[in-house]
């Protein structure tokens, strides 16, 4: 077996020729599931940042995990620096010199950086001294600037994104597979992120780089393959070609857009949360601090914020699925604040969940019994105590039609359906009954283009007929495309609103992470 | 259909079968021969009584393990049922044996007391577990135990007890109160009572399938979450699956009770409830499975007095038991898993070829600069 230590050595890259530093040829993976790999051939030559591009859903994820060893592919070759290689599990492709930085964090939030970098890494150089200087000398190339004794848990999420690559860096890795990185991060961030590469890029390092926001492509890469649908559909260099061209690439036809701009805002409030406040147990400062918003009939009132602000908790008071300590919440004149979450669907509100398999569906069961959840004591559903199935079935079928959820019946159980399948049903579902207000965190999550959307579409007519939205997203195109207005949540309070119409990206994420002074978007 | 069909009884058969493998197994090792063991098994239900004491037990099995799969529906481990079918055949003969009422009346009002005395004692595990987070799994046990000590204590005759025939008995149930059987001359009796656990089993499906109890129930026990936000009551359901559960476990001891004994001794049999637990983990909660092993259950209990008369220890039947609980917990599982694998790949496969986005693969469209070379 190969030692890691030589490719531990330095920042220089191996003399390796004309070979690319991987090239995967013929691969081919069926699985249960909807997209598999078919075909897919991409080479990755060495010293190069490669991005991998296409929408969710199309392959991207399996094909990665098939290079870092944790699925065998049906068909077809590896080669790592012009080696044919096997690779039956992550440590034999960690052997070969390749890393993979997750896009959830697999961190250990009570452990020091250090101590994170050396997990299960003990036998390269120990945990002492040895390790500590081995970290020190890496830690400078990915830019983390903070003491390796520090607990994981005081980091921001830029530097647990580093010391996520430090780890990599340390087990010897010389090839970087970057999955989705700038997802969690804001733009100022992603900047950085870049630089950061663009250095270690000229050490030698070569980066596989997973993403779909294309701009971002065409700034940090030196090439690009374009996967739709399992299999690759072209190589491209990205100074050559236009976001637009590159997107149509990953779609394989036109493209959707967000924008709504005919303005449908009334006058008329359909939700009003007054001065929401939620504490929670043992945390110095509320996750909510005094809430106030109103969103209007035929308005689209958009929350920008950096995961974890209280985005998720705002949402869950204004269910009932959490209880306010103080404040007010009413639905069209009604009063909300006491009643549970049955009363509040029943009162006129749809909930498009932020993790659809975990709040929005019963996985094993079949798409029509996941229509009747949340609408159990309500016609077409139930009658009485009763359950209606016949009409379950039957709006199921609409939902499926009018929804284009593609799926061979409604006997099928959920969890069969692709992401942006089963996202259709649960927005359907919540956008049947005519609710005056529709609370959609993250609809278009993990969803394919189509499905994207079928599901903004759906939401615009909603909106157009009058519906209140509000939308939480963390993609900030969506946000400002759909969006009436947007206010910036922050640290459980509300501290900035902006105005679609002018609002950048930039501006939004400046004031995601109160760089920007309070309110000044206005 | 056809699929359904196999899923469900594709994996109880294959388990029976593996467990009457590894039984034969056992037997071989203690030196019998497992056909004559097995044939003496299925010989003895042609015997006297055998074949109505089957159905006999295996109708109260049926009614306890119902009990025990209302809270599996909802991934609530009410290991209680023990206690509370003790707690509530004790009440009910107690307090029938006090009042005088007419013939059927008696008898209804018996089953109530016994119904709410089994709820009852449930409801502390359900509220222990609603308010203040007590895993019904270790109140349940504790309470199991605590009621072993409570009837003991009612029994005592400066209590409600009797002494009869050198055993602690609840006294004799007054004419009125019982509930004739349906005679089958040699063959034995069959309760009245037994009809019960038929009433039960279709109100638990129905129950189940087509209320909205039902679909609360099961969505709670999929996924906790999801039912949140689907407006599903966490706590109501908690309480309302326990109590529930209780109240048929009270009924349990009812069949021989009413239709035999007329006295709680202190010699009724003990373990039901965990045979029901059993049974429940070997219908998988389906009203039919249930059937199934009950009359399954039943079969074996009966039969070891079989293997008893051949020499063959009869505690092989123990091990079948739980050879065959354990082989279809199993068995269920690979098939749960290759149905989901098979669904996936069958919506795969129909999509890839059926419908219109599938088919447009047009050629790559832009392949604009060889880059990646």
């Amino acid at each position: 077996m190969t030692t890691p230590t030589a490719a531990a050595e330095g920042g220089v890259g191996q003399p390796t020729g004309g070979a690319c530093a991987v090239r995967l040829s013929g691969i081919t993976k069926r699985f249960p599931g909807v997209v598999a790999n078919s075909d897919v051939h991409l080479s990755v030559a060495p010293g190069e940042v490669h991005a991998l591009c296409g929408e969710n859903g199309a392959g991207k994820s399996t094909l990665m995990k098939i290079l870092y060893g944790m699925q065998n592919p049906d068909e077809g070759t590896i080669e790592v620096n012009g080696e044919q290689v096997h690779f039956r599990s992550p440590s034999d492709a960690i052997r070969a010199g390749i890393g993979m930085v997750h896009q959830h964090f697999m961190l250990a939030d009570n452990l020091t950086v250090l101590e994170n970098v050396v997990l299960g890494a003990e036998s390269l150089h120990g945990i002492g001294g040895k390790a500590r200087a081995r970290i020190a000398e890496l830690a400078g190339r990915t830019g983390l600037n903070v003491s390796p004794d520090q607990p994981v848990e005081d980091l921001g999420v830029a530097d647990r994104q580093r010391v996520e690559i430090l780890k990599v860096l340390y087990r010897g890795a010389k090839i970087i597979i970057l999955d989705e990185p700038t997802a969690v991060l804001v733009p100022q961030e992603v900047d950085e992120l870049f630089e950061t590469l663009r250095g270690m890029k000229e050490q030698g390092y070569t980066f596989l780089f997973i993403s779909h926001k294309l701009d971002e492509v065409r700034d940090i890469a030196d090439s690009v393959t374009v996967i739709r649908r399992g299999t690759t559909v072209g190589s491209a260099d990205p100074k050559k070609i236009s976001s637009r061209q590159l997107a149509e690439m990953m779609v394989g036809s036109e493209l959707p857009s967000p924008e709504t701009r005919d303005s449908t805002v009334t006058d008329r409030d359909v939700l009003v949360v007054e001065d929401v406040r939620l504490c929670s147990l043992g945390a110095d400062r509320p996750v909510l601090d005094d809430i106030s918003l109103t969103v209007r009939a035929g308005e689209v009132l958009g929350i920008a914020g950096v995961e974890g602000n209280g985005q998720t908790e705002l949402v869950e008071t204004i269910m009932g699925i959490r209880r306010a300590d103080a404040g007010h919440i009413r639905l069209g004149g009604a009063d909300l604040t006491g009643l549970g979450t049955l009363a509040r669907r029943e009162a006129g509100i749809g909930y498009v969940p932020e993790d659809r398999h975990r709040h929005g569906l019963l996985l094993t069961q079949s798409l029509w019994a996941n229509r009747i959840l949340g609408y159990q004591t309500r016609r077409p559903t139930a009658k009485g105590a009763w359950l209606d199935i016949e009409g379950a079935k039957a709006d199921t079928r609409r939902i499926v039609e009018e929804f284009d959820v593609r799926t061979p019946g409604i006997e099928v159980a959920a969890a069969a359906l692709s992401g942006g399948n089963q996202q259709k049903l649960v927005v359907g579902r919540e956008l049947s009954g005519n609710p005056k207000l529709l609370i959609a965190s993250h609809p278009t999550r993990g969803v394919d283009v189509g499905a994207q959307a079928v599901i903004w579409d759906q939401i615009r007519a909603a909106r157009a007929a009058g519906l209140a939205v509000l939308l939480i997203s963390a993609d900030l195109d969506e946000l400002i495309g759909l969006s009436d207005t947007i206010k910036v949540m922050l640290r459980g309070r509300l501290v900035a609103d902006a105005d679609p119409a002018t609002v950048t990206p930039e501006q939004l994420g400046s004031a995601m992470t109160g760089a920007a002074g309070e309110g000044d978007e206005e | 259909m056809k699929l359904n069909l196999r899923s469900v009884v594709l994996p109880p058969v294959l388990a029976v079968a593996f467990a009457a493998l590894l039984c034969g197994l056992a037997l071989l090792l203690s030196g019998a021969n497992p056909f004559t063991a097995f044939g003496a098994m299925v010989a003895e239900v042609g015997e006297g009584t055998a074949a109505v004491d089957i159905i006999n037990g295996g109708a109260t099995y049926y009614l306890i393990a119902l009990a025990v799969a209302i809270g599996f529906q909802m991934k609530l481990f009410n290991i209680g049922v023990e206690g509370q079918y003790r707690i509530a055949a004790v009440t009910a003969m107690i307090v029938g044996g006090a009042i005088t009422l007419p013939p059927g009346l008696h008898a209804l009002v018996i089953m109530l007391v016994a119904i709410v005395a089994g709820a009852l004692y449930a409801a502390i595990p359900a509220l222990l577990k609603a308010y203040r987070g007590v895993s019904e799994v270790i109140s349940t046990i504790m309470l199991n135990a605590i009621a072993l000590g409570v009837v003991a204590f009612l029994l005592k005759p400066d209590v409600f007890g009797e002494l009869r025939a050198n055993s602690l008995t609840t006294g004799e149930l007054p004419e009125s109160a019982h509930v004739p059987g349906i005679p089958l001359g040699a063959a034995g009796t069959i309760f009245g009572l037994g009809l019960l656990s038929v009433v039960a089993g279709v109100g638990y499906w129905v129950l189940m399938n087509r209320t909205r109890f039902g679909f609360e129930l099961r969505a709670s026990g999929e996924s906790a979450t999801a039912a949140t936000a689907g407006g599903v009551n966490a706590k109501r359901m908690i309480i309302a699956a326990m109590l529930i559960s209780g109240a048929i476990a009270g009924l349990t001891a009812l069949p021989e009770l009413l239709g035999r004994d007329h006295t709680f001794t202190q010699n009724f049999p003990q373990g039901y409830g965990f045979s029901g637990i059993a049974i429940a983990l070997l219908g998988r909660n389906h009203a039919g499975g249930i059937a199934f092993g009950a009359l399954l259950w039943a079969f074996l209990d009966r039969s070891a007095l079989a293997l008893d008369n051949i020499g063959v220890p009869k505690e092989i039947v123990t091990i079948m038991q739980g050879a065959i609980v354990l082989s279809v917990v199993v068995a269920y599982e690979i098939v749960r898993r290759m149905q989901l694998a098979a669904e996936q790949r069958r919506v795969g496969q129909q999509l890839g070829t059926t419908n219109g986005n599938g088919a447009d693969r047009q050629p790559a469209a832009t392949s604009a600069g060889g880059g990646a070379e």
